[in-house]
């Protein structure tokens, strides 16, 4: 019942999304499992990682529509957002490797022991156990969106002043993290894992799983995500992105709205995060880096503002471009390819891939409702 | 005066010697050394000992040279010919006789053997030549140097280059030595004692407060209670100085938060365009420094000085342009959409830097101070050096020069028109896409006129603008967007504040105070520190 309520409400593009995740979470791990290496259809390991880590980045993009897309919260602290969770897991992953460290500490990280630290300090404590990192996965990201939002919600902050501030909170956690005394390894980060849950980390099973799961959650975030925009609560946030001012003159409580989005989008770029940090083996300060969640503003531009699907589409094509990029003869040039993406869809594609193709579409049809609600663009206050 | 005659009488010998040596080497006599440096090739001590007194009072133009490396292991005797030779500190050989450089000494050398006494003549020796060096640099170097040593066996040495000093500065750099020698050892009667804290408080910093700190057991109750009180006095001065010098520090950091702001106040403030790129307008000027600093190298290597003051008006007319073809390429489609802007302009900075690297390289460019940026001056007990002196003055010059381009010129007029009503400006026959340019442009060129002045103190790499991004919008948005004297204020009073935290809590940690501190402030007043009211807010 519940199920297809939720359903009830998807639109052609969504349930097609959701039935091919469905189908590679399932068909990429089985690929790489059982077909033997010399098959056509063989997904080698290291591009189910590879897939695997653009599958978080599109789980990044899809939290930062919510806000962006939907609310017009152009927040620039996601990328931070992404590395608290993914730091909650790699704490985690840090108490996995118990006595197996290059100092064989029975409790301390290796780093801990390097820095002459007698115990573990007490934001390390219950990070042994799963359950406690995955709750705080969740927990820290959206605790800090909670505290930030509300304050800047309530005053007001709005537009490119929450986006300047916002960049300032990951600003000062960068600054933060590279600290040593912070305790979360400095420069470095945290790195060398070895188990989670008990399997290897780098083994061929577990990389299949985490992809599964990896797949698995961008579908369940999406469909949170669809379901929260298409609700009564979900066309508020479409009326506070296009007239803040007469939404609260109507009576509603925009921060309240505001809030809730914010916070549940924070959670979300935290599960981001901490899919990500198995499947690359290593998280650190630099995750935190401005340009980072610059970036994932942009593939949401790239694919679509305000769409969800595109989002995911956005963040998985500019990451291939980027991998194709960088890994060539066009390494120098990936930043010019970059900063020309940036500059040529704010100008040229303003509605994202989607907005072309539902574009193209409406030429070939009938002119009748659109299929995809296209983004109205923000008005300057 | 008395005293010192006796004293030289009764020590004799050698001080004369040093002091005939001086003179000789006043009126740049020379005496031939050969008889006395063979005595080097004895390899017996009384030998060498004598041979150091006979060489300081020759007065040869390499005596100091020589002497110092007797005393650092560093002069040789050859066992076959009985030749000596010795090592100047960067290493090349010279014949110890004449002072003459020597291109290849032999393989097989023995090394003079000293001993602690010898150690201590030589020491004294090289101590007296260098207090009556004609360089009064090098004079004051060595009344610190014995300021530090307090070796009691330099006094008669000293008291001698008192009476002939003239050099004011020099005198008293000579009495506070002479005072901490006094105070320092045990034979100094009690007028002395005194006169000698007089003096050391008068001198006022650290190391005076340690002589007097080290003031012997034998020193009476009065010399003793004096000197606590110096020492006390010269802590609570040292203190004040202590603040002083944080503010210094804060007003240099403040410059450069305004210098990286300055450019963003006018794109930011005045034209409410959201300028990502605004670091990279910082970032071009600073390598047209470079630029220009290499053409003269190349071409006018004798007007080096002259690239600075140049690279300033070329700085300015470069980004100014780079400025004006962003606004007409980019930014003019995007008024109105301040998002957008950001994501563009952002791309814009990501194409800059690129270019910038592929260009000159991802490593840092050197821009060379020229003489009149390096070095310092002491004042006042602080030490300040001429680079961040110039840097608070350009500062403040191009702040001044920014007011009155908005407030007096016409393109200023026009300028405020256009930004507080478009429409209206419009009407009265203003060009306002002209304007728009323009105004872009001149932010830019200020960014780059700031690229100039950062390039001195900071490195010229491509990640010059992203360091300083940040930072500057802190400053405008802390300041109140659109308002000039507010974001002179905000940039420093951050300076100032992030001066005075840094050392409770350390750079990093002050840095992020600082960020948390503003966020919290925003909040608490979204439109800055001094907000525009009226209708201009909501225009």
């Amino acid at each position: 019942m519940i199920t297809k309520a939720f359903f009830a409400r998807f639109d052609k593009l969504a349930m097609w999304f959701v039935i091919f995740m469905i189908a590679v979470a399932i068909l990429v791990p089985l690929s790489n499992l059982l077909l033997p290496a010399s098959s056509p259809f063989h997904v080698p390991t290291y591009l189910v990682a590879l897939l695997g880590k653009y599958l978080c980045y599109a789980i990044l993009a899809i939290s930062l529509d919510l806000v962006w897309g939907y609310c017009g919260i152009l927040s620039l602290g996601h990328g931070a957002f992404f590395a608290l969770g993914g730091y909650a897991m790699g704490m985690y992953l840090m108490r996995q490797i118990g006595t197996r460290g290059v100092y064989a500490h029975p409790v301390l990280p290796d780093f801990m022991v390097f820095l002459n630290w007698k115990e573990l300090p007490w934001f390390w404590y219950g990070f042994d156990m799963f359950w406690f990192a995955m709750l705080m996965v969740l927990f820290v990201p959206g605790l800090l969106a909670f505290v930030f939002g509300w304050f800047a919600f309530r005053s007001r902050v709005t537009g490119v002043y929450l986006s300047i501030i916002t960049q300032a909170m990951t600003y000062a956690l960068l600054l933060a993290f590279f600290r040593n005394d912070m305790g979360f390894g400095g420069n470095n980060g945290l790195t060398d894992f070895k188990d989670i849950l008990g399997f290897n980390v780098q083994a061929q099973g577990t990389r299949a799983a985490l992809f599964f799961l990896t797949a698995m959650s961008l579908v369940l975030v999406f469909v949170i995500s669809r379901w929260m925009v298409s609700t009564a609560y979900g066309k508020v946030l479409v009326a506070v992105r296009d007239a803040e001012s007469r939404t609260r003159f109507l009576g509603y409580r925009v921060e309240h709205f505001k809030l809730l989005v914010f916070t549940v989008s924070a959670a979300m770029a935290g599960l981001a995060g901490a899919l990500y940090v198995p499947q690359v083996g290593i998280i650190n300060p630099s995750e935190f880096s401005p340009a980072n969640s610059i970036e994932a503003v942009i593939w949401v531009a790239v694919g679509g503002r305000g769409t969800l699907v595109g989002a995911a589409i956005g963040a998985v094509a500019v990451n291939f471009m980027k991998t194709t990029f960088t890994t060539g003869l066009l390494a120098p040039y990936w930043l010019f390819a970059l900063g020309g993406l940036f500059v040529f869809v704010t100008l040229f594609m303003p509605k994202g891939i989607l907005g072309v193709f539902s574009d193209l579409a409406d030429k070939f049809r009938k002119p009748k409702a659109e299929a995809v609600t296209p983004p109205k663009l923000q008005v300057a206050e | 005066m008395l005293r010192t005659q006796n004293k030289l009488v009764r020590f004799g010998g050698r001080v004369a010697l040093l002091l005939a040596a001086l003179w000789l080497m006043a009126f740049g006599a020379l005496a031939d050394i050969s008889k006395s440096v063979a005595r080097f090739a004895e390899d017996s001590f009384p030998e060498t000992r004598q041979a150091v007194e006979e060489i300081s009072a020759s007065g040869v133009d390499h005596v100091a040279e020589l002497l110092e490396a007797l005393g650092a292991g560093r002069l040789f005797v050859d066992p076959e010919t009985k030749t000596v030779y010795y090592r100047d500190a960067s290493g090349k050989a010279h014949l110890a006789a004449t002072g003459a450089e020597v291109s290849s000494a032999p393989a097989k050398l023995d090394t003079v053997r000293v001993n602690n006494r010898i150690r201590s003549d030589v020491a004294n020796a090289v101590g007296a030549l260098t207090l009556r060096a004609t360089d009064p640099a090098r004079r004051i170097a060595a009344a610190e140097a014995l300021f530090k040593s307090r070796d009691a066996s330099a006094l008669e040495a000293l008291d001698a280059a008192i009476k002939v000093e003239k050099d004011a500065r020099v005198a008293k750099k000579f009495a506070e030595a002479r005072a901490a020698i006094l105070l320092a050892r045990d034979a100094t009667s009690r007028q002395e004692r005194l006169e000698a804290v007089e003096t050391l408080r008068a001198r006022g910093d650290p190391s005076a407060a340690a002589v007097l700190r080290g003031l012997p057991a034998s020193a009476d109750a009065e010399t003793r209670s004096l000197a606590a009180n110096a020492i006390a006095a010269i802590e609570q001065r040292q203190k004040i100085i202590g603040y002083v010098q944080n503010v210094w520090y804060g007003f240099s950091l403040g410059s450069v938060l305004l210098l990286a702001a300055i450019g963003l106040a006018i794109t930011f403030g005045v034209m409410g365009v959201i300028n990502m790129a605004h670091g990279e307008m910082v970032m071009l000027g600073a390598y047209t420094t470079f630029v220009v600093q290499e053409v003269f190298r190349a071409y006018a290597p004798a007007y080096m000085g002259w690239s600075l003051p140049i690279a300033l008006p070329m700085a300015f007319l470069f980004t100014g342009l780079v400025g004006i073809a962003i606004e007409r390429g980019i930014i003019r489609f995007l008024y109105g959409r301040p998002l957008e802007t950001l994501l563009a302009t952002w791309g814009v900075s990501l194409i800059l830097q690129q270019a910038v690297r592929t260009i000159f390289g991802p490593t840092n460019r050197e821009v060379t101070a020229p003489s009149y940026m390096s070095g310092a001056f002491d004042f006042m007990g602080l030490s300040i050096t001429w680079g961040r002196m110039w840097i608070i003055l350009f500062t403040l010059v191009l702040f001044a020069a920014l007011l009155v381009a908005l407030k007096a010129t016409p393109l200023g007029l026009q300028m405020r028109a256009v930004t507080q009503n478009r429409r209206m400006a419009s009407s009265m026959g203003i060009r306002t896409p002209f304007v728009d340019a323009m105004t872009f442009g001149f932010g830019s060129g200020l960014a780059g006129l700031a690229g100039v002045a950062l390039s001195q103190i900071d490195n010229v790499s491509p990640n010059l603008g992203q360091t300083y991004i940040i930072d500057s919008f802190m400053v405008v948005v802390f300041g109140g967007v659109g308002n000039l004297w507010g974001t002179l204020v905000s940039a420093f009073a951050l300076g100032v504040a992030n001066k005075f935290m840094e050392p409770m809590a350390g750079a990093v940690l002050a840095k992020i105070f600082i960020l948390v501190l503003l966020i919290l402030f925003i909040q608490k007043r979204p439109r800055g520190l001094f907000a525009l009211k009226g209708r201009a807010v909501e225009a």
